[in-house]
């Protein structure tokens, strides 16, 4: 195996066009999982940790620019107001030396279906810029996951950055493990207002082959809301919307039964879920909500 | 090779003696401080997997990759012919007649003959110059296997047509088992159910299961064998008992015992999981196959495979009660699945069965207990032993009767609680306190944590609610349930073993002053025996400063660390021997010194503070001027009261050497929507007859209660039940308590003396893992309604997504 140590994004693109099977590595915490139990055997290992500017953040006017190596622990710390939703999932993460190491990248890159981060961008929307020496395009998360563990990028193409657009109204992420902490999830949730385009958004994570946006139940949501005049007035979700809402969610997934949980269990949470991140942000937008970022 | 050499070649890593000594007094009934506290905590301790020896080699294991196969070939040429492999071994390379070995019955293969009877069974041995070569070459092994229908339970176990797992068994269980497949068969008959069962007013009855739980210790089973010029081998360890050890491992390897000498290196936890032999005979087998030291290390998920986990069981039990709630009856059936080979199983029977009845007061019972062979992962010891299993299936019904009869289930249990004087239903006499009402008195009397303590001013504090970090509530769905258990464990080996340990004493002058050495082969495993032993000789012996010598072979055998046992008994062989010591130190001292005082001859003397002194106080003589150039050294067995076998037909027999008692209450809140649960309180209470070193009593009950939260709420090895094969074989999926599922856990320590016991102690180490599960259970059961007769609950018992 060869370890290639670019010292620059450039150099990193170069590499990847020269040994497009090279397997990229940040933080490790997928790879080297998968290297030490000897399930995957790269001939080449691109180390990215030389790469300043993946370990990079920029607030702007609609978006923060999120590097792909950016550990979960900065993103807790120094991004809570501007992506409420991505850093409740950073917090979810296993545990500190984890979050210490790992990025939003690194979870793109694996593309599983229980990578904690995924179910927050589809919420917030998010575009992710990727580069190779022919140039760049943005993917919009949508787009993103295309199967299990699959992804859009090219064989020559790197992540580098991480466009999430800033939330413009309350955000909640919740995952369910069969542990209060340091869990991979059985399946998760995300969920976010967006007063400005008055939609909710929503992301479903370990509930499906991949990451997917409860499509149906934010149509059937926005169209309540709109309908009932709820982003004027404020005033509670009535309780059947709520009901069917999380109906439509539990709906939307996809699940296999495995030795973290059953089919029916993730559907059933996923319903739960819904409702209850549907109640806690909207509580926030009607202004009764103590903090924009969640409780966590 | 003698001993010096020996030393002087010591691979790194290799334990060091332990000195430890302090102004203060440092005696019994002080919390002294663990020597190995801080090195653990700060990274610095050396674990047997830490070890190094220069030249060595790696070895690495084959396994089986299915649960039932006839091995059709092997080839091992193409992994030979590996740069870096110095060796491949197989079953047909084993050097002695001796292939077997196993705790009790000699029935598990070094190295797999023909047939492989569980997933991850060892069929051959690499040993290469780099971890990652023996690895590969291993790999590199082909193996041709011939699929075998699998047994998973007792109805594929005992039907006409089952595979037996071990075709023309001889061994002393085989005459009265009434199946093949199954191990041992111990019934246990007192008065009679059946007539019993006439007056009573209500009846409960009930099917329990409980998940097979894995050891999970830290430090995955790791050693290094070193050959040694006089065709021996010098064994580092981590283990629980190794002169067991040895008397497997020796006839294996063909090699007088004297000839195989082992040193306990630093082991990361064991609780049961250590009590088989793991990489042992194959380090030596590599070692003196190729003359260079063999190291193996286990990686997690190798570790899942590498040792016993805890039996599974079925449970059906039946009790009844009169109206004003004393108990009339109950008649139980225990199946315990022991998987591919005996182990401990047929202990773990014993136990089971003569603990069936929980520590109650029932004079007619029936109780059958029985260990299968099946292809599912090998089951023996783990803490608790058998009597978890009963414990979780006895005190959910307790609180079955308890609601049948509209009675508050503590004070149910407390009608029915057995004390001193009580027989067992083996017909054994509780000789010795035993508090089980005053238990629960105390963990009911204590306040409850307050209700809603998520709440804040910053709203919901989401750690402190089920689902933690993961937001999953804010208070939606939550439910407190409150629960109460109570529980009897048996201390030291049972049924006619003859359970005793050595210790040697030494005392001298070094520096000008009176110290002691003292060396045992006890298996410091965490328990803090080593913290112990030292207190005891400062107590004996007057002495501050007292060295431990490292564990190994070249002493007698304390026995295994297990079964609750190694205070009481390998404390009770150094509180021997150093009673020998200090008889010969007090006739040195009549010598030299007894014509210049009476008290010499009429006074008892005790030694304190490094001076011989009178029970009234008076100092004769300093320690240092009795002994001068003298050095005195004794070892000696030492053996607590002897038990008997239990009769195979109707269970009787004095089997037990003590018993130990804890009682929990449970509080918890459940979210009752998604079905998580975070446990708020465990609270306990426990007799430990004397308390040698309170903070490590506290350490293991807390230890403990958290070991029994694992498994009533996370913690199982799933085996498929198509395949035998196991589907969470790591940390990912095989869930441990984090600090974050870890209640509060107050803790009520009695001590009541037992008479028989070295300074009136109790074994302590196992009875909080019986009672911590089904009071957690209760309190589930309390806050949802639900029946819930299975351990771990997973979500999917508390929604109905199964």
């Amino acid at each position: 195996m060869d370890f290639l140590r670019p010292a620059s994004w450039e150099e990193a693109l170069a590499a990847k066009a020269e040994h497009p099977t090279a397997v990229p590595i940040a933080g490790g915490t997928d790879v080297m999982v998968e290297i030490n139990f000897d399930h995957r055997r790269p001939e080449y290992l691109l180390d990215l940790n030389r790469v300043e500017l993946l370990n990079e953040w920029e607030v702007g006017e609609e978006n923060v620019r999120l590097g792909a190596s950016v550990p979960y622990t900065r993103i807790m710390e120094h991004l809570r107001a501007e992506l409420p939703g991505l850093a409740l999932a950073s917090h979810t993460v296993a545990s500190p030396q984890i979050r210490n190491r790992g990025g939003v990248g690194g979870n793109l890159g694996t593309a599983s279906p229980a990578g904690d981060a995924h179910p927050a961008l589809l919420a917030a929307g998010a575009e992710v810029e990727v580069e190779s020496v022919r140039g760049s395009r943005f993917i919009p998360i949508d787009e993103f996951y295309t199967g299990v563990k699959r992804n859009a990028l090219a064989p020559d193409e790197l992540i580098k950055t991480v466009h999430i657009k800033k939330a413009d109204g309350p955000q909640q992420y919740s995952k369910v493990g069969t542990r209060n902490a340091m869990v991979i999830a059985v399946c998760a949730f995300g969920l976010a207002l967006h007063p400005e385009t008055r939609t909710v958004r929503t992301g479903i994570g370990s509930a499906a082959p991949t990451p997917v946006r409860a499509k149906e139940a934010e149509d059937f949501l926005n169209a309540a809301l709109e309908e009932g005049g709820f982003w004027e007035s404020g005033k509670i979700i009535t309780p059947s919307i709520a009901k069917q809402f999380a109906e439509l969610a539990s709906g939307a997934c996809n699940p296999i039964d495995d030795v973290r949980g059953t089919a029916k269990y993730r559907r059933h949470a996923v319903g739960i879920m819904a409702r209850r991140t549907l109640g806690w942000t909207w509580e926030q937008y009607r202004g009764t909500g103590r903090t924009l970022e969640g409780a966590a | 090779m003698s001993q010096n050499t020996r030393v002087a070649s010591a691979p790194a890593g290799t334990p060091t003696k332990v000195t430890q000594g302090s102004k203060t007094k440092g005696g019994i009934g002080e919390s002294t401080l663990r020597p190995d506290g801080t090195l653990k905590v700060t990274g610095e301790f050396a674990y047997s997997s830490d070890m190094w020896h220069e030249d060595m080699l790696w070895g690495q294991l084959l396994r089986s990759p299915v649960a039932h196969a006839e091995i059709v070939s092997i080839d091992t040429s193409e992994a030979l012919a590996q740069a870096g492999v110095y060796a491949v071994l197989t079953y047909d390379d084993l050097p002695t007649e001796v292939k077997n070995y196993g705790l009790e019955i000699q029935d598990t293969p070094v190295l797999a003959n023909g047939r492989v009877r569980h997933h991850g069974e060892p069929v051959a041995l690499v040993a290469a110059d780099h971890p990652e070569t023996a690895r590969r070459a291993a790999a590199k092994i082909k193996v041709e296997y011939k699929e075998l229908p699998v047994v998973t339970d007792e109805a594929s176990a005992t039907a006409p047509d089952a595979p037996l797992l071990h075709p023309g068994r001889d061994d002393h269980h085989a005459g009265h088992v009434p199946h093949p497949n199954i191990v041992h068969r111990q019934p246990i008959i007192r008065g009679n159910a059946d007539e019993a069962a006439k007056k009573a007013d209500v009846i409960v009855s009930g099917e329990y299961v409980f998940g097979m739980q894995d050891q999970a210790f830290l430090g995955p089973e790791s050693g290094l064998a070193v050959p040694a010029e006089d065709g021996g081998v010098d064994l580092y360890v981590a283990t629980q008992w190794l002169h067991s050890d040895l008397r497997q491992i020796a006839p294996v390897l063909g090699l007088p015992e004297e000839k195989v000498r082992m040193t306990l290196s630093g082991v990361g936890g064991a609780f049961g999981g250590r009590e088989d032999l793991s990489m042992q005979i194959h380090a030596c087998l590599l070692a003196l196959r190729t003359g260079k030291p063999v190291k193996i290390v286990y990686n997690r998920f190798e570790s899942f495979f590498g040792h016993v986990h805890r039996h599974p069981a079925k449970l059906w039990y039946e009790h009844g009660a009169t109206k004003d709630g004393k108990i009339t009856h109950m008649k139980c059936r225990i199946v315990l699945d022991g998987g591919a080979y005996a182990s401990a199983s047929p202990a773990v029977v014993g136990n089971a069965s003569s603990l069936a009845v929980g520590p109650y007061v029932i004079d007619d019972v029936d109780i059958e207990a029985i260990a299968l062979y099946t292809n599912n992962p090998p089951c023996g010891a783990m803490r608790g032993f058998g009597a978890v299993q009963a414990c979780f299936a006895y005190e959910a019904q307790m609180d079955k009767l308890a609601k049948k009869l509209g009675m508050d289930p503590v004070e149910f249990r407390q009608l029915n609680a057995m004390e001193q004087g009580t027989l067992m239903p083996t017909g054994q006499p509780v000789d010795s306190p035993a508090p089980v009402a005053e238990l629960l008195r105390r963990v009911k009397a204590r306040p409850l944590p307050p209700e809603r303590q998520w709440e804040s001013t910053e709203g919901a504090d989401v750690r402190a609610l089920p689902g933690g970090l993961s937001n999953t509530t804010h208070g939606e769905g939550v439910v407190r349930g409150v629960g109460y258990a109570v529980g009897i464990k048996n201390v030291g080996f049972s049924e006619g073993f003859d359970d005793y340990s050595t210790a040697k004493v030494r005392m001298e002058v070094i520096n000008g002053e009176a110290v002691a050495t003292v060396h045992t082969a006890m298996a410091e495993v965490g328990q803090g025996g080593i913290t112990v032993h030292a207190q005891i000789a400062r107590t004996e012996l007057g002495v501050t400063q007292v060295t431990i010598n490292p564990a190994d072979t070249q002493v007698g055998s304390a026995g295994s660390t297990s079964a609750s046992r190694q205070t009481y008994v390998t404390g009770g062989a150094v509180k021997n021997s150093c009673e020998l010591v200090r008889e010969k130190v007090l006739e040195l001292g009549r010598r030299k010194f007894g014509t210049y005082h009476p008290a010499w001859a009429t006074a008892e003397l005790v030694l304190e503070a490094g001076k011989v002194v009178t029970d009234g106080g008076e100092v004769l003589a300093d320690l240092v001027d009795v002994l001068e150039d003298e050095v005195v050294e004794i070892e000696a067995e030492w053996r607590h009261r002897p038990t008997e076998a239990f009769d195979l037909r109707t269970g009787q027999g004095n089997g037990h050497v003590q018993y130990s008692f804890a009682a929990h209450r449970a509080v918890v809140e459940v979210d009752t929507e998604l079905g998580l649960v975070k446990v708020i309180e465990l609270a306990c209470a426990q007799d430990v007859g004397k308390a040698l070193n309170p903070l490590s009593v506290v350490g293991q009950i807390q230890g403990g209660t958290t070991q029994g939260l694992g498994v009533a709420v996370m913690e199982e090895i799933i085996v498929d039940p198509k395949t035998a094969k196991v589907r969470n074989p790591s940390f990912t999926d095989y869930l441990i308590p984090t600090i974050l599922d870890t209640p509060t856990i107050p803790v009520d320590v009695l001590e009541l003396a037992d008479d028989h016991a070295p300074y009136g102690l109790r074994g302590i180490g196992e009875a909080p893992t019986l009672s911590s599960t089904p009071a957690v259970l209760a309190a589930i059961r309390n806050a949802t309604g639900l029946e819930l007769n299975k351990t771990p609950v997973r979500p999917e018992h508390l929604t109905g997504t199964l």
